[in-house]
């Protein structure tokens, strides 16, 4: 171990201490190996967004591994329209106050003054998320820049890799969030698996026109096709909403899933969040998966995704 | 030998990426039911989240059955999350814990995420210090006469055993160092 100097959000750590642990190591002067190691802390669970201190409660009591503190659920984002911002500090706090499991909140693409306030409030993940409206239409947030980890969406491998090329430590597939509607979700954790799996099997000769195709940097489609896997955490997001949709995100691949509008916004949410943390655990076992699943009242009333316009669409935020 | 790493929830695949790095791997088993742990001599509890896990514990019998294990002598150890679910008290919280290890812990000592840090960690046990990885990691505050005190970090307690159950509030399997992987395969 070399020297460290730590102050809040200035640590400074030797580039000999991170050497060869890979390209981000490398890029990162921060706690990459903390940042990601948190994520791993995560897998198997659920993520449940939350806009109070009692749904933060209920979130915990069943089992949640972590919870997305916002003002709004993104069904009522969608439903309300207008400009979509980070929520206010205070009810943040509140949240923190609250539980003991880790609190995530959002930040507006490209907003990075946002997510130096989350920073300093020590929330323990930013989220920079394309439910909230974009605040730069070019630039996302340099995020090897802070000492808070980020998760951020993406489509397909070639923008999972740009988020992590600027710093991300967990990708989730953006899915359509606010719509209950799964489909996108599994086009989007199935796009990323399948583009995994190629670059996995593809000659090392390869490897160049495949990053150009993906628009994603060298060394990272290298990692890719020596891990066979992302970099970072692979979770899912994005209108899951039953205990099968979840199951269903874990079996194309998902390591963990985010939960938003889909537990608040059913019949009885207390039943159905601890419904959705067991189908993670046992996401393999049909029996056990047909058990849970039964007598949880109304589901999320939902919006199908096919009849969203373009401009409706979230998850075509980001660049 | 077979080692089990309880795959309830957690970074439970590190773990058993160093278990398989090991000179002399073992044969990993991921436990998740009663049933896996029967087939298992040694049990690894990974890091996580000890609210989920304790509940997740309780409503399937495997609680009861790792508590039957530890009285009949299977080796445990704990890391982070692990060390919290072994032992009797978690400062400030009523909450469920296995209460194998004669200890109070304190979660997240350290603070918020932002927090965690890496330090070299001597430990009584290796004679060349560990990278401790220290992620929204737990202490011991309190232990009883026969918890061995196997380690500590700025003062405070971040390493225990007490017989064959083992506790560290740090992370190895989130290094290369399976140091501890090895020694607690051969105790």
């Amino acid at each position: 171990m070399g020297a460290t100097v730590r102050t809040l959000g200035t640590e400074v750590r030797s580039r000999s201490l991170v050497a060869s642990k890979g390209i981000l190591y490398t890029m990162s002067l921060k706690t990459w190996r903390e940042k990601v190691g948190l994520a791993e802390m995560l897998k198997g669970g659920v993520i449940m967004d939350v806009v109070n201190p009692e749904q933060a409660r209920i979130a915990e009591d069943a089992g949640a591994v972590a919870v997305m503190a916002l003002e709004r659920v993104p069904a009522d984002i969608r439903r309300d329209g207008g400009v979509s911002r980070m929520s206010d500090p205070e009810m943040i706090l509140g949240i923190k106050e609250t539980v003991s499991i880790p609190v995530m909140a959002k930040a507006r693409i490209g907003h990075f003054v946002e997510a130096e306030i989350l920073e300093a409030l020590e929330v323990d993940f930013v989220d920079e998320s394309e439910v909230l409206t974009p605040a730069d239409h070019a630039n996302h947030i340099d995020k090897h820049a802070f000492t808070v980890p980020f998760v951020c969406g993406a489509r397909n491998l070639g923008e999972a890799l740009r988020r992590c090329a600027e710093g991300a430590a967990m990708i989730r597939t953006k899915g359509e969030a606010g719509t209950g509607d799964v489909v996108e979700a599994v086009r989007h954790m199935r796009t990323i698996m399948a583009e995994i799996r190629l670059v996995h099997n593809a000659r090392e000769d390869e490897l160049y026109v495949l990053a150009k195709e993906h628009q994603a940097p060298l060394e990272l489609i290298r990692e890719v096709h020596a891990l066979g896997k992302l970099p970072v955490p692979n979770f899912s997001a994005g209108g899951i909403a039953t205990p099968a949709d979840a199951a269903l995100m874990m079996k194309l691949g998902a390591e963990t899933v985010f939960v938003g509008s889909g537990i608040f916004k059913s019949g009885d949410p207390a039943k159905r969040a601890k419904a959705i943390v067991e189908s993670v655990l046992f996401y393999q076992d049909a029996k056990k998966l047909a058990e849970i699943s039964k007598n949880l009242g109304e589901p999320m009333v939902g919006i199908n995704c096919d009849s969203l316009l373009p401009s409706e669409q979230l998850a075509t935020r980001g660049w | 030998m077979r080692v089990g790493v309880l795959a309830v929830q957690g970074d439970f695949e590190k773990h058993i990426h160093s278990l398989k790095s090991l000179s002399n791997p073992p044969e990993t088993i991921e436990v998740r039911t009663p049933e896996d742990l029967a087939k298992v001599e040694r049990l690894i509890i990974p890091g996580g989240e000890s609210t989920t896990v304790g509940l997740l514990l309780q409503r399937y019998g495997l609680a009861d059955a790792i508590q039957e294990r530890a009285a009949a002598g299977m080796p445990i150890w704990g890391t982070c999350m692990g060390m919290i679910m072994l032992s009797k008290k978690v400062e400030g919280r009523d909450q469920f814990t296995l209460g194998l290890l004669d200890i109070t812990v304190r979660r997240n000592a350290f603070g918020a995420q932002v927090h965690s840090f890496e330090a070299p960690v001597s430990m009584t046990n290796l004679s060349e210090p560990v990278e401790g990885v220290f992620i929204r990691a737990p202490i011991v505050t309190e232990y009883g006469d026969l918890t061995e005190v196997l380690a500590r970090y700025d003062g405070k307690v971040v390493a225990v055993r007490q017989g064959t159950i083992l506790g560290t509030s740090f992370h190895p399997e989130l290094t290369d160092d399976t140091r501890l992987h090895e020694w607690f395969t051969t105790f």
